[in-house]
């Protein structure tokens, strides 16, 4: 068996403010799964996620990314684990920060230590799989809001990834650029953790969903077994869209 | 060093070839002058000079004035008037993006390029948050009618500084989280020709030959 992509050991981590947001989070994910990270608001999932790459520091236990241990105090490691680990934020405006597109995308592949050619390859095949390679030269604020988080995926895409994470991929999507997003998410050969509340899309995309309420995991297994769970959805502060069934 | 107030033939000579390239830009008239009226608060202050000052006075319609705060007053508009109808030929001449290449060309501390570059990113969408939080209040009924409103656009103005503030902690994180350890990548990578720098250095180089005749000659 090759070494998971990611591995969660016991991970705890309270904020600065004494404000405990995990106790002790155990998740391992095989190289090509696809997860849904569900869960309430504040329960940690954010959190979480800023621990794969080394941005907050365990406070306990730890994470492993494709058997690397994740060590917040080692620049080195931290520059390998950052590549590895590809994380999408929920707002895009907050991941494209460089005049054009094309550069935005190769801010990654730049700071891992890609240039020239190398470079421009790897920003147009990241920008050819989310379909916006036509967009290199423009300014991200004169693009839609769907067509912004598809260049914030291939941001990350960029710099071949491990494991892509993606913060609330659907929120504030229309129907088409949601359903075009599922296609690109789809089409991509990698591992995929995906946090998000929205049920129907976890089902689509991942076959198998993890569930973060109150700062552990309370429940791991089939998406479609754990959403026809009723008892564990109210137990976590889950819904259904009234009237879906799958 | 710059030149003296005193070269007032320098001062013209620096006016008309400032309205020359604007000509030979082909700039409309009309704007520039639009946008030339930013540097009316400056002239307001400039005015005042005269009026407080040491040394050396006479007595004008029953004012002191003295003669080193209208010297001074002079440089600041004839200065301030030149140095705005320059930055508006630049800026109406050259897209944000190749002014921001430039400095960076020129040497331009990078910390500062940077900000630059962030600032012109992120200037429509916080814009965007300041229209929509206006449309929200309007929304609720809020007209702002005098000086008590101010209070409520204060509080906005607050409220819009914390969000900015959040978002770039946000996008902070976001560069981290892509692998950023201090230095953004270089914007510019078109090589300048020669032709290019030429023309760059024609205006400045008119203007530093003629001060330094006039100073030779006089």
């Amino acid at each position: 068996m090759s070494t998971p992509s990611l591995e969660i050991k016991e991970l705890a981590f309270a904020y600065p403010d004494g404000n405990q947001a995990l106790y002790g989070v155990n998740i391992k994910i095989e190289k090509g799964e696809r997860v849904a990270l569900l869960g309430p608001n504040g329960a940690g999932k954010t959190t979480l996620i800023l621990h794969i790459n080394g941005i907050h520091a365990a406070g306990h236990g730890q994470v492993f990314v494709a058997g690397v241990l994740v060590d917040s105090k080692n620049p080195e490691t931290l520059r390998n684990i950052r590549s590895r680990v590809g994380i999408v934020f929920q707002d895009p405006d907050d991941q494209l920060f460089m005049p054009t597109v094309g550069e935005d995308v190769a801010f990654g592949p730049y700071n891992m230590g890609l240039r020239g050619t190398e470079l421009d390859k790897a920003v147009d095949q990241a920008l050819i799989l989310v379909g916006m390679l036509e967009f290199k030269d423009r300014p991200p604020h004169h693009l839609s809001f769907g067509q912004r988080r598809r260049v914030a995926v291939a941001t990350v895409l960029a710099m071949k990834p491990e494991i892509l994470i993606l913060d609330e991929p659907s929120s504030n999507l229309d129907p088409a650029s949601r359903r075009e997003l599922a296609e690109i998410l789809n089409s991509l050969d990698i591992t995929l953790l995906m946090v998000t509340h929205d049920l129907p899309y976890a089902v689509e995309l991942c076959p198998r969903s993890l569930i973060l309420a109150g700062g552990v995991i309370t429940a791991d297994g089939k998406t479609t077994e754990i959403l026809k769970n009723e008892q564990i959805l109210k137990q976590n502060r889950l819904e259904l869209p009234k009237g879906f069934s799958f | 060093m710059a030149t003296p107030i005193t070269f007032w033939v320098s001062y013209a000579f620096f006016f008309t070839l400032i309205i020359a390239v604007i000509l030979i830009a082909k700039l409309p008239l009309l704007t520039v002058f639009k946008r030339s009226l930013i540097e009316i608060p400056f002239i307001l202050f400039a005015v005042l000079m005269p009026f407080f000052g040491t040394g050396e006075s006479f007595d004008f319609l029953g004012f002191t004035i003295y003669e080193e705060g209208v010297l001074a007053a002079l440089s600041i508009i004839a200065k301030g008037t030149i140095g705005v109808l320059g930055a508006i030929t630049l800026s109406a001449t050259s897209t944000a993006k190749d002014i921001l290449q430039g400095l960076e060309k020129l040497k331009l501390p990078a910390i500062m390029v940077n900000i630059a570059t962030f600032s012109l990113r992120y200037i429509n969408v916080v814009s965007d948050e300041m229209e929509r939080m206006k449309i929200a209040r309007i929304a609720r009924g809020f007209q702002a009618q005098g000086l008590r409103d101010w209070k409520i656009l204060g509080s906005a103005a607050a409220a819009l500084f914390i969000r900015s503030y959040e978002r770039g902690e946000r996008v902070h994180l976001a560069m981290l989280s892509r692998g950023y350890t201090g230095q953004l990548p270089k914007i510019s990578n078109e090589l300048v020709s020669r032709k290019d720098l030429l023309s760059a250095a024609a205006l400045p180089a008119i203007a530093l030959i003629f001060s330094l005749t006039e100073r030779m000659v006089f």
